[in-house]
């Protein structure tokens, strides 16, 4: 891994099997580049991004799961580096606010309903 | 001395505006037809002393006058004249008075249009638009003024931002901001009509043509923003969830759900509470939009013209809209509540579905957008909110909102007939079905690829089907235009689903070292780099590669700008029904005589700006036919109708 670091290119060589190369090309997606200002490992050029880019490989061909490759950037770099926030106390608001909004509107809309309005405005299928 | 003028201008426009809210407010407490008339002439004269200021700054672009400070930190005298004049706006100062001038255009040409509208809400509407454009006017002059003198002027500028300099980008903010600040309009008519403690369905009938054309602005404006990001930024991708993204997408999603409740309430005057307070929540997130782009609080790709002390300022004039907003609303609510019932399945049942998915899908782009800022003020430490959150929670809300959208035009006001909807939908259903059965079958992709297609399909077919029996239904007459706005939007919006599952499945993409010679196959193809240049533009030298595949020659540039020491790419797009072959030309690798090259094959990519185009099109033709209605109908509908509406609040 240390010789990985070391050998700085621009590229990347991808994974022989296809299923770990797209496992790969995932995370990639998911874990940002620390040097840039919002991009993800995958798109930038960044020579940081390259070495972080060549450890997901290297886990995976070591073949660790998705979620310890997670958690390996996470403990060296924090939780930023993550672009899907792992789910824990100071981000459960965060998972579950979408959800609660909804079934707040649902239920809202629900007692909204009712008979409508006794008016005979035309029943024309306009705009 | 043009600069002088420039600023004595907007001065004057500011005055204007102050006077303009003023008479506007008081004609309408008062009923004085002469203090409302005096407040639509003094919107005039703030809309002439902006535009003839932003044409003045215009001109101090054109003749690259550095003694300028705004010219000489964002301009060049080597920079092609569309962005010289580009570059008036695409700075913070000069974007700043473009929003005023906006506001007060477009109040000006509020003012000249009172149609039939209640002589007090108009004047009252006059006059809060009068107050917004104040309000922008001083900010713009006292705290980033683009008129703003730097002496000794320097010889020469320091050009703009050479990612910037593009067609596509000079269109793409001032799009913006007139989506932006149109929203500005429906909120100043929502507050005239809160003061007046009464919105009907003529309230509607007034804010409905500006809710469309911000809505439009914004359309055009976010599709131009997501092309240029496509093929400038040369990361082969459209959207990326990015904060700036973020920021127009949320006026976008709100302006939308407004478009369709204001439809309720004018149709048959219910929701009208609900509509008020969309119109406020719109204005705000177009504030917030402005705040987050110029402040700089939130790390982004975008962050051209950042400075913390403006940002504070702008949230100011955010939180005094909303507080004056919510405020009013807080106070006249109890009056405008009227127990406005609807059945499940009826027009308005699948309008409040639709309102309901846009503003919970809305809040949700808001949390994510917001939450590292708020995790980090809780001192959680720094996180990251980013594309797998939203396709994780904003996808699926959306999909379960857009499944329910070819029944809306289906279902008749009041009761709709939902067997007979079914009935005309089976069609759709199968085709949906075949969709994802297809994508299953016959790809390698998952479950996630096969619904989104299923989708798009089901979009695509269902509102084709309603069209249909429309059409079938009207025998050789003409179908209203109204139907037509509809379907163009909501078949627009099928085919950008369609594009955008597409482009986000089924794109390869692939980095590779190239020397010239060299051939690499890529997505079924053999592509050569013919050879490596170099030559010299107006304001950059640039680097070639030449690519050639299957007789067909594709080139893409690197460009190298001295005046601001920048390097950006220009792709190499080749467009083909089977998916776009997308070329960027990266480093030339230290040692040896190689290129990073990156290659990617982005599948039916187009149909996203085709999407998006149709619904910027149904939007024109809606604010068309409301054009039309009002020159010759003064009833609401030319619809046999027994007795005209009496549905107040």
């Amino acid at each position: 891994m240390i010789a990985a670091l070391l050998f700085l290119a621009a590229l990347v060589a991808p994974l022989p099997d296809p299923a770990q190369e797209a496992r790969a090309q995932a995370l990639e997606e998911e874990i940002r580049c620390v040097a840039c200002q919002n991009e993800p490992i995958s798109q930038s050029t960044a020579d940081i991004a390259v070495d972080m880019r060549r450890l997901v490989r290297a886990r995976i061909a070591a073949g660790d799961d998705d979620a310890r490759i997670r958690t390996y950037f996470s403990d060296r770099y924090g939780d930023f580096v993550l672009f899907r926030p792992p789910v824990k106390a100071e981000t459960w608001p965060l998972w579950i606010a979408p959800l609660l909004l909804l079934l707040a509107g649902a239920g809202l809309a629900w007692r909204a309903r009712g008979a409508p309005p006794a008016d005979d405005i035309p029943i024309e299928d306009e705009l | 001395m043009i600069t002088e003028l420039g600023l004595f201008l907007a001065a004057l426009a500011l005055i204007a505006s102050l006077a303009q809210a003023g008479f506007g407010l008081y004609g309408g407490h008062k009923g004085d037809a002469r203090a409302s008339a005096a407040s639509a002439a003094c919107a005039q004269v703030a809309a002439f002393g902006t535009v003839a200021a932003l044409a003045l700054l215009i001109a101090a672009f054109i003749r690259s006058d550095f003694s300028l400070a705004v010219v000489a930190n964002n301009s060049h005298t080597d920079k092609p004249l569309l962005y010289k004049i580009a570059g008036a706006w695409g700075n913070h100062e000069g974007s700043m008075l473009l929003w005023c001038t906006v506001s007060a255009v477009f109040g000006a040409l509020f003012a000249s249009t009172p149609g039939k509208l209640a002589p007090s809400l108009w004047s009252r509407a006059i006059g809060v638009q009068g107050a917004v454009t104040a309000g922008a006017l001083i900010y713009t002059l006292f705290l980033s003024s683009p008129f703003a003198r730097l002496v000794p002027a320097p010889l020469q500028g320091a050009s703009l931002n050479p990612l910037l300099q593009d067609p596509a980008l000079a269109m793409h903010p001032p799009m913006l901001y007139l989506g932006y600040v149109g929203l500005s309009m429906p909120y100043s008519i929502a507050i005239a009509g809160l003061i007046e403690g009464k919105v009907d369905q003529a309230w509607a009938r007034a804010a409905r043509p500006w809710i469309l054309i911000a809505w439009i602005c914004l359309t055009i404006g976010i599709a131009a923003g997501s092309y240029w990001a496509y093929y400038e930024l040369g990361w082969g991708g459209w959207w990326f969830w990015d904060p700036v993204e973020n920021a127009s997408f949320m006026p976008w999603l709100s302006a939308c759900a407004l478009l369709h409740s204001a439809v309720v309430t004018e149709r048959r005057g219910s929701l009208a509470g609900w509509t008020i307070l969309l119109a406020i929540i719109g204005f705000g997130f177009a504030l917030l939009g402005t705040f987050l782009v110029r402040s700089g609080v939130l790390t982004s790709v975008h962050a051209f013209a950042v400075d913390p002390q403006r940002g504070y300022a702008v949230l100011t004039l955010f939180v005094l809209a909303l507080g004056v907003g919510f405020g009013l609303y807080a106070w006249r609510a109890p009056q405008l509540s009227r127990p406005s019932g609807f059945v499940a399945f009826s027009r308005e049942g699948a309008l409040v579905l639709n309102n309901l998915g846009l503003s919970v899908a809305c809040a949700t782009v808001l949390i994510g957008t917001l939450y590292p800022l708020l995790a980090q003020a809780m001192g959680a430490g720094l996180i990251s909110v980013g594309p797998p959150f939203f396709n994780l929670t904003f996808a699926p809300l959306m999909a379960l909102t857009l499944i329910a959208l070819p029944f809306g035009p289906l279902l008749a006001w009041r009761r709709g007939d939902m067997k007979a909807a079914l009935h005309t939908l089976w069609l759709a259903g199968a085709g949906a079905a075949g969709a994802a059965l297809g994508v299953l079958l016959l790809t390698t992709k998952g479950i996630s690829t096969a619904l989104g297609l299923a989708l798009g399909a089901w979009l695509l077919i269902g509102s084709g089907a309603y069209l249909w029996r429309r059409i079938r239904q009207a025998r050789g007459v003409a179908l209203p235009l109204a139907v037509w706005a509809m379907s163009a939007a909501h078949l627009g919006l099928g085919v950008f689903v369609i594009g955008a599952v597409s482009e986000t499945s089924f794109r390869q993409e692939r980095s590779a070292l190239m020397a010239p010679g060299d051939v690499v196959d890529f997505a079924g193809e053999k592509i050569k780099l013919a050879e490596v240049g170099s030559h010299r533009g107006p304001n950059y030298t640039a680097e070639f590669g030449r690519f050639e595949s299957a007789g067909n020659v594709m080139t893409a540039e690197r460009r190298f700008y001295p005046a601001s020491q920048q390097t950006t790419s220009e792709v190499a797009i080749r467009p083909s029904l089977g998916g776009d072959l997308y070329i960027a030309l990266g480093d030339r690798t230290k040692d040896a005589g190689t290129w990073t090259v990156r290659l990617y094959r982005n599948p039916l990519i187009e149909l996203i700006y085709l999407g998006c185009a149709m619904m910027a099109l149904g939007g024109g033709l809606a604010l068309l036919r409301l054009a039309r209605r009002r020159e010759t109908a003064p009833a609401p509908e030319a619809a046999p109708a027994p007795r005209p509406a009496t549905a107040s609040l």
